[in-house]
Protein backbone atom coordinates (compact mmCIF):
# COMPACT_ATOMS: atom_id res chain seq x y z
CA UNK A 1 0.00 0.00 0.00
CA UNK A 2 1.45 3.56 -0.80
CA UNK A 3 1.81 6.20 1.43
CA UNK A 4 -0.95 8.10 -0.57
CA UNK A 5 -3.47 5.29 0.05
CA UNK A 6 -2.86 5.22 3.64
CA UNK A 7 -3.35 8.70 4.10
CA UNK A 8 -6.46 8.69 2.66
CA UNK A 9 -7.76 5.88 4.31
CA UNK A 10 -7.43 7.30 7.68
CA UNK A 11 -9.03 10.44 6.32
CA UNK A 12 -12.19 8.28 5.22
CA UNK A 13 -11.80 6.62 8.91
CA UNK A 14 -11.77 9.64 10.41
CA UNK A 15 -15.20 10.96 8.82
CA UNK A 16 -16.56 7.50 9.87
CA UNK A 17 -15.57 7.62 13.39
CA UNK A 18 -17.69 11.08 13.23
CA UNK A 19 -21.13 9.50 11.17
CA UNK A 20 -20.57 7.08 13.99
CA UNK A 21 -20.44 9.53 17.11
CA UNK A 22 -23.20 11.52 15.42
CA UNK A 23 -25.31 8.58 15.07
CA UNK A 24 -24.74 7.20 18.78
CA UNK A 25 -25.68 10.68 19.88
CA UNK A 26 -28.76 10.60 17.76
CA UNK A 27 -30.25 7.48 18.28
CA UNK A 28 -29.25 8.43 22.45
CA UNK A 29 -31.18 11.42 22.53
CA UNK A 30 -34.27 9.94 20.50
CA UNK A 31 -33.65 7.26 23.42
CA UNK A 32 -34.79 9.38 25.83
CA UNK A 33 -36.78 11.32 24.29
CA UNK A 34 -39.17 8.60 22.70
CA UNK A 35 -38.49 5.76 24.95
CA UNK A 36 -37.89 7.22 28.37
CA UNK A 37 -40.13 9.73 27.29
CA UNK A 38 -38.61 13.09 28.64
CA UNK A 39 -39.54 16.11 26.89
CA UNK A 40 -37.10 18.12 25.49
CA UNK A 41 -36.14 21.45 25.99
CA UNK A 42 -35.72 24.25 23.56
CA UNK A 43 -32.50 24.13 23.73
CA UNK A 44 -31.79 20.64 23.43
CA UNK A 45 -34.13 20.87 20.51
CA UNK A 46 -31.23 23.44 18.76
CA UNK A 47 -28.98 20.69 19.45
CA UNK A 48 -30.78 18.47 17.76
CA UNK A 49 -31.38 20.17 14.97
CA UNK A 50 -27.58 19.99 14.37
CA UNK A 51 -26.71 17.43 14.87
CA UNK A 52 -29.51 14.79 13.60
CA UNK A 53 -28.80 16.03 10.15
CA UNK A 54 -24.72 15.28 10.22
CA UNK A 55 -25.71 11.20 10.10
CA UNK A 56 -26.95 11.96 6.49
CA UNK A 57 -24.21 14.15 5.52
CA UNK A 58 -21.51 12.50 6.76
CA UNK A 59 -22.66 8.93 5.47
CA UNK A 60 -23.15 11.04 2.25
CA UNK A 61 -19.19 12.00 2.55
CA UNK A 62 -18.26 7.93 2.89
CA UNK A 63 -19.37 7.17 -0.33
CA UNK A 64 -17.67 7.97 -2.14
CA UNK A 65 -14.88 9.63 -0.01
CA UNK A 66 -15.63 14.08 -0.73
CA UNK A 67 -12.98 15.93 1.00
CA UNK A 68 -15.79 18.59 0.73
CA UNK A 69 -17.90 17.21 3.92
CA UNK A 70 -15.80 19.28 5.94
CA UNK A 71 -17.26 22.49 4.91
CA UNK A 72 -20.73 20.91 4.95
CA UNK A 73 -20.53 19.35 8.12
CA UNK A 74 -17.81 21.71 10.18
CA UNK A 75 -20.27 24.71 10.32
CA UNK A 76 -23.43 22.44 11.32
CA UNK A 77 -20.74 21.04 14.15
CA UNK A 78 -19.50 24.66 15.53
CA UNK A 79 -22.83 25.48 15.65
CA UNK A 80 -24.48 22.54 17.70
CA UNK A 81 -21.37 22.96 19.50
CA UNK A 82 -21.87 26.57 20.46
CA UNK A 83 -25.83 26.14 21.35
CA UNK A 84 -24.10 22.77 23.63
CA UNK A 85 -22.11 24.93 25.23
CA UNK A 86 -24.33 27.77 26.12
CA UNK A 87 -26.01 25.09 27.75
CA UNK A 88 -24.01 23.67 29.58
CA UNK A 89 -23.16 26.73 30.97
CA UNK A 90 -26.97 27.35 32.04
CA UNK A 91 -27.13 23.75 33.45
CA UNK A 92 -24.22 24.50 35.92
CA UNK A 93 -25.03 27.80 36.89
CA UNK A 94 -22.53 29.75 35.33
CA UNK A 95 -25.23 31.53 33.37
CA UNK A 96 -28.08 32.20 35.84
CA UNK A 97 -31.93 30.62 35.37
CA UNK A 98 -33.66 33.82 34.55
CA UNK A 99 -31.68 34.36 31.46
CA UNK A 100 -33.06 30.70 30.16
CA UNK A 101 -34.47 31.19 26.99
CA UNK A 102 -36.64 28.10 27.31
CA UNK A 103 -40.45 27.49 26.90
CA UNK A 104 -42.98 26.94 30.41
CA UNK A 105 -42.73 23.95 29.35
CA UNK A 106 -39.83 22.11 30.19
CA UNK A 107 -36.84 23.62 31.83
CA UNK A 108 -33.28 23.46 30.56
CA UNK A 109 -31.62 22.92 33.79
CA UNK A 110 -33.92 20.49 34.97
CA UNK A 111 -31.47 16.93 36.02
CA UNK A 112 -32.88 14.04 34.10
CA UNK A 113 -29.88 11.67 33.82
CA UNK A 114 -26.94 11.06 35.67
CA UNK A 115 -24.70 8.93 34.59
CA UNK A 116 -22.07 7.46 37.06
CA UNK A 117 -22.62 10.78 39.41
CA UNK A 118 -21.21 13.30 36.23
CA UNK A 119 -22.73 12.38 33.01
CA UNK A 120 -25.70 14.68 32.54
CA UNK A 121 -27.18 15.20 29.36
CA UNK A 122 -26.37 18.46 28.30
CA UNK A 123 -22.62 17.26 29.36
CA UNK A 124 -22.99 14.19 26.61
CA UNK A 125 -23.86 16.60 24.08
CA UNK A 126 -20.74 18.94 24.74
CA UNK A 127 -18.65 16.01 24.63
CA UNK A 128 -19.98 14.41 21.29
CA UNK A 129 -20.14 17.91 19.63
CA UNK A 130 -16.71 18.90 20.60
CA UNK A 131 -15.17 15.86 19.54
CA UNK A 132 -16.69 16.06 16.35
CA UNK A 133 -15.47 19.50 15.80
CA UNK A 134 -11.98 18.41 16.56
CA UNK A 135 -11.94 15.66 14.53
CA UNK A 136 -13.16 17.69 11.48
CA UNK A 137 -10.73 20.44 12.41
CA UNK A 138 -7.81 17.70 12.49
CA UNK A 139 -9.03 16.75 8.81
CA UNK A 140 -9.45 19.83 7.46
CA UNK A 141 -5.38 20.26 8.49
CA UNK A 142 -4.58 16.93 7.20
CA UNK A 143 -6.28 17.63 3.78
CA UNK A 144 -4.77 21.69 3.50
CA UNK A 145 -1.30 19.80 3.63
CA UNK B 1 -16.54 -3.24 -0.62
CA UNK B 2 -15.13 -3.49 2.26
CA UNK B 3 -16.02 -0.08 3.62
CA UNK B 4 -19.30 -0.51 3.22
CA UNK B 5 -19.32 -3.58 4.72
CA UNK B 6 -18.02 -1.72 7.92
CA UNK B 7 -20.52 1.04 7.53
CA UNK B 8 -23.31 -1.73 7.47
CA UNK B 9 -22.13 -3.80 10.11
CA UNK B 10 -22.09 -0.52 11.91
CA UNK B 11 -25.71 0.40 11.39
CA UNK B 12 -26.91 -3.05 12.02
CA UNK B 13 -25.09 -3.11 15.27
CA UNK B 14 -26.56 0.17 16.57
CA UNK B 15 -29.95 -0.44 15.77
CA UNK B 16 -29.34 -3.72 17.32
CA UNK B 17 -28.55 -2.18 20.36
CA UNK B 18 -31.17 0.44 20.74
CA UNK B 19 -33.70 -2.28 20.16
CA UNK B 20 -31.79 -4.57 23.26
CA UNK B 21 -31.99 -0.79 25.03
CA UNK B 22 -35.71 -0.52 24.47
CA UNK B 23 -36.72 -4.11 25.36
CA UNK B 24 -34.00 -3.73 28.54
CA UNK B 25 -35.56 -0.47 29.92
CA UNK B 26 -39.19 -1.36 29.58
CA UNK B 27 -38.36 -4.90 31.23
CA UNK B 28 -36.59 -2.90 33.96
CA UNK B 29 -40.15 -0.29 34.67
CA UNK B 30 -42.18 -2.78 34.54
CA UNK B 31 -40.15 -4.43 37.20
CA UNK B 32 -39.42 -1.44 39.36
CA UNK B 33 -43.30 -0.52 39.14
CA UNK B 34 -44.65 -4.40 40.04
CA UNK B 35 -42.21 -3.43 43.04
CA UNK B 36 -43.78 -0.27 43.82
CA UNK B 37 -47.56 -1.70 43.72
CA UNK B 38 -46.52 -4.02 46.18
CA UNK B 39 -44.02 -2.29 48.71
CA UNK B 40 -46.18 1.15 48.24
CA UNK B 41 -49.41 0.79 47.07
CA UNK B 42 -50.80 3.96 48.25
CA UNK B 43 -48.44 5.72 45.62
CA UNK B 44 -51.31 4.22 43.11
CA UNK B 45 -54.69 4.10 45.30
CA UNK B 46 -54.95 6.96 48.20
CA UNK B 47 -57.52 7.39 50.58
CA UNK B 48 -59.21 10.30 49.05
CA UNK B 49 -58.82 8.28 45.41
CA UNK B 50 -62.79 8.08 43.59
CA UNK B 51 -63.11 4.49 42.43
CA UNK B 52 -65.76 2.86 40.18
CA UNK B 53 -66.31 -0.75 40.21
CA UNK B 54 -66.75 -4.04 42.42
CA UNK B 55 -64.75 -4.08 45.58
CA UNK B 56 -63.79 -7.12 45.08
CA UNK B 57 -62.30 -6.59 41.93
CA UNK B 58 -58.81 -8.40 41.07
CA UNK B 59 -57.92 -6.15 38.51
CA UNK B 60 -56.99 -2.19 39.72
CA UNK B 61 -56.88 -0.34 36.64
CA UNK B 62 -55.52 2.76 37.66
CA UNK B 63 -55.68 6.10 35.53
CA UNK B 64 -53.50 9.16 35.64
CA UNK B 65 -56.33 11.65 34.06
CA UNK B 66 -57.22 15.61 33.44
CA UNK B 67 -60.58 16.76 32.46
CA UNK B 68 -59.19 19.23 30.06
CA UNK B 69 -57.31 16.33 28.10
CA UNK B 70 -58.84 14.95 24.73
CA UNK B 71 -57.34 11.89 24.56
CA UNK B 72 -58.52 10.95 28.24
CA UNK B 73 -62.15 11.66 26.81
CA UNK B 74 -62.11 9.56 24.27
CA UNK B 75 -60.02 6.88 26.35
CA UNK B 76 -63.06 6.97 28.87
CA UNK B 77 -65.74 5.15 26.95
CA UNK B 78 -63.46 2.64 26.02
CA UNK B 79 -62.54 2.21 29.78
CA UNK B 80 -66.16 1.77 30.28
CA UNK B 81 -66.66 -0.79 27.83
CA UNK B 82 -63.21 -3.10 28.99
CA UNK B 83 -65.48 -3.01 32.68
CA UNK B 84 -68.92 -3.74 31.32
CA UNK B 85 -67.26 -6.59 29.25
CA UNK B 86 -65.71 -7.88 32.34
CA UNK B 87 -68.34 -7.75 34.91
CA UNK B 88 -67.02 -7.47 39.02
CA UNK B 89 -63.76 -7.85 37.60
CA UNK B 90 -62.11 -4.52 37.17
CA UNK B 91 -61.94 -1.36 39.79
CA UNK B 92 -61.23 1.73 38.31
CA UNK B 93 -59.03 4.27 40.06
CA UNK B 94 -59.38 7.71 39.36
CA UNK B 95 -56.38 9.59 40.14
CA UNK B 96 -55.98 13.44 38.80
CA UNK B 97 -52.97 14.95 36.99
CA UNK B 98 -53.99 18.23 35.57
CA UNK B 99 -51.25 18.98 32.95
CA UNK B 100 -53.62 21.33 30.88
CA UNK B 101 -52.91 24.92 31.71
CA UNK B 102 -55.79 25.76 34.57
CA UNK B 103 -56.95 22.46 34.47
CA UNK B 104 -56.97 21.96 38.26
CA UNK B 105 -60.27 24.15 38.15
CA UNK B 106 -62.34 21.37 36.44
CA UNK B 107 -60.91 18.70 39.07
CA UNK B 108 -62.10 20.89 41.99
CA UNK B 109 -65.16 21.18 39.91
CA UNK B 110 -65.41 17.44 39.98
CA UNK B 111 -64.13 17.20 43.42
CA UNK B 112 -67.08 19.51 44.37
CA UNK B 113 -69.88 17.51 42.51
CA UNK B 114 -68.27 14.10 44.55
CA UNK B 115 -69.51 15.94 47.43
CA UNK B 116 -73.27 16.02 45.99
CA UNK B 117 -72.68 12.41 44.67
CA UNK B 118 -72.50 13.60 40.99
CA UNK B 119 -68.91 12.42 40.57
CA UNK B 120 -69.43 9.79 37.52
CA UNK B 121 -72.22 11.76 35.99
CA UNK B 122 -69.93 15.35 36.01
CA UNK B 123 -66.98 13.11 34.62
CA UNK B 124 -69.49 12.15 31.87
CA UNK B 125 -71.05 15.64 31.16
CA UNK B 126 -67.35 16.46 31.20
CA UNK B 127 -66.24 14.58 28.57
CA UNK B 128 -68.94 15.27 26.19
CA UNK B 129 -69.07 18.76 26.11
CA UNK B 130 -64.95 19.08 26.45
CA UNK B 131 -65.17 20.06 22.80
CA UNK B 132 -67.35 23.23 23.64
CA UNK B 133 -64.91 24.40 26.66
CA UNK B 134 -61.38 23.16 26.04
CA UNK B 135 -60.92 22.67 22.33
CA UNK B 136 -57.48 22.50 20.99
CA UNK B 137 -56.03 22.40 24.66
CA UNK B 138 -57.10 25.72 25.54
CA UNK B 139 -59.33 25.50 28.96
CA UNK B 140 -62.06 27.79 29.25
CA UNK B 141 -63.10 27.22 33.04
CA UNK B 142 -66.13 30.03 32.24
CA UNK B 143 -67.37 27.92 29.35
CA UNK B 144 -67.74 24.71 31.52
CA UNK B 145 -70.76 26.48 33.63
CA UNK B 146 -73.35 26.20 31.08
CA UNK B 147 -73.14 22.90 30.86
CA UNK B 148 -72.86 21.57 34.54
CA UNK B 149 -76.79 21.37 34.88
CA UNK B 150 -76.59 18.78 32.98
CA UNK B 151 -75.38 16.45 35.53
CA UNK B 152 -78.27 17.93 37.96
CA UNK B 153 -75.52 19.27 40.19
CA UNK B 154 -76.20 22.05 42.49
CA UNK B 155 -74.08 25.24 40.91
CA UNK B 156 -74.28 27.39 43.88
CA UNK B 157 -73.04 24.59 45.91
CA UNK B 158 -70.24 23.75 43.71
CA UNK B 159 -68.72 27.17 43.86
CA UNK B 160 -68.72 26.61 47.28
CA UNK B 161 -67.35 23.54 48.13
CA UNK B 162 -64.86 23.46 45.15
CA UNK B 163 -62.74 25.69 47.21
CA UNK B 164 -62.36 23.65 50.00
CA UNK B 165 -58.40 23.72 51.05
CA UNK B 166 -59.26 19.80 51.20
CA UNK B 167 -59.09 19.60 47.53
CA UNK B 168 -56.47 21.22 46.12
CA UNK B 169 -54.40 19.56 48.86
CA UNK B 170 -55.53 15.97 47.02
CA UNK B 171 -54.78 17.59 43.58
CA UNK B 172 -51.31 17.94 45.08
CA UNK B 173 -51.00 14.73 46.31
CA UNK B 174 -52.07 13.36 43.02
CA UNK B 175 -49.30 15.17 40.82
CA UNK B 176 -46.50 14.51 43.63
CA UNK B 177 -47.97 10.40 42.96
CA UNK B 178 -48.20 11.12 39.10
CA UNK B 179 -44.84 12.54 39.48
CA UNK B 180 -42.86 9.84 41.38
CA UNK B 181 -44.36 6.94 39.00
CA UNK B 182 -43.26 9.14 35.79
CA UNK B 183 -46.56 9.78 34.56
CA UNK B 184 -45.86 13.01 31.69
CA UNK B 185 -48.52 12.52 29.80
CA UNK B 186 -52.48 11.16 30.43
CA UNK B 187 -54.32 9.14 30.52
CA UNK B 188 -51.63 7.42 32.00
CA UNK B 189 -52.72 4.01 33.11
CA UNK B 190 -51.59 1.38 35.47
CA UNK B 191 -52.67 -2.21 35.44
CA UNK B 192 -52.32 -3.84 38.96
CA UNK B 193 -49.38 -1.88 39.10
CA UNK B 194 -48.11 -2.39 35.38
CA UNK B 195 -47.54 0.57 32.81
CA UNK B 196 -48.62 0.18 29.14
CA UNK B 197 -45.96 -1.31 27.58
CA UNK B 198 -46.44 1.34 24.69
CA UNK B 199 -49.90 3.48 24.24
CA UNK B 200 -53.16 2.37 23.13
CA UNK B 201 -56.65 1.30 23.21
CA UNK B 202 -55.09 -1.96 22.08
CA UNK B 203 -52.18 -2.59 24.47
CA UNK B 204 -54.58 -1.45 27.49
CA UNK B 205 -56.74 -3.84 26.22
CA UNK B 206 -53.79 -6.62 26.55
CA UNK B 207 -52.65 -5.65 29.59
CA UNK B 208 -56.54 -5.77 31.14
CA UNK B 209 -57.33 -9.67 29.56
CA UNK B 210 -54.01 -10.28 30.99
CA UNK B 211 -54.31 -9.48 34.22
CA UNK B 212 -57.73 -10.84 34.49
CA UNK B 213 -56.79 -14.57 32.92
CA UNK B 214 -54.05 -14.60 35.68
CA UNK B 215 -55.86 -13.74 38.72
CA UNK B 216 -59.64 -15.61 37.56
Amino acid sequence: MTNLDKASNSNWNIIFICWIIASVSTLGSLFYSEIMEFAPCALCWYQRIFMFPLVILLLVGLFPFDKSIIKYALPLALTGWGFAFYHYLLYSGFIPESLQPCSQGVSCSETYVDLFGFLTIPMLSLISFSTLVALLLVLKRRLSK
Amino acid sequence: MKKQFMVLISIVFLILLFVLGINLYKSQQIRKYGFMARENASTFVREHSQTLGSDDAKVYLVEFSDPACETCGAFHPFVKKLMAVNPGKIKLVVRYAPFHDGADYFVKILEAARKQGKYWETLEVMYQTQRYWASHHNPQPKLIWKFLPRAGLDLVKIRNDMNDPEIAKLIQQDIADAKALNVRKTPGFFVNGKPLPSFGYKQLKELVESEISEYY
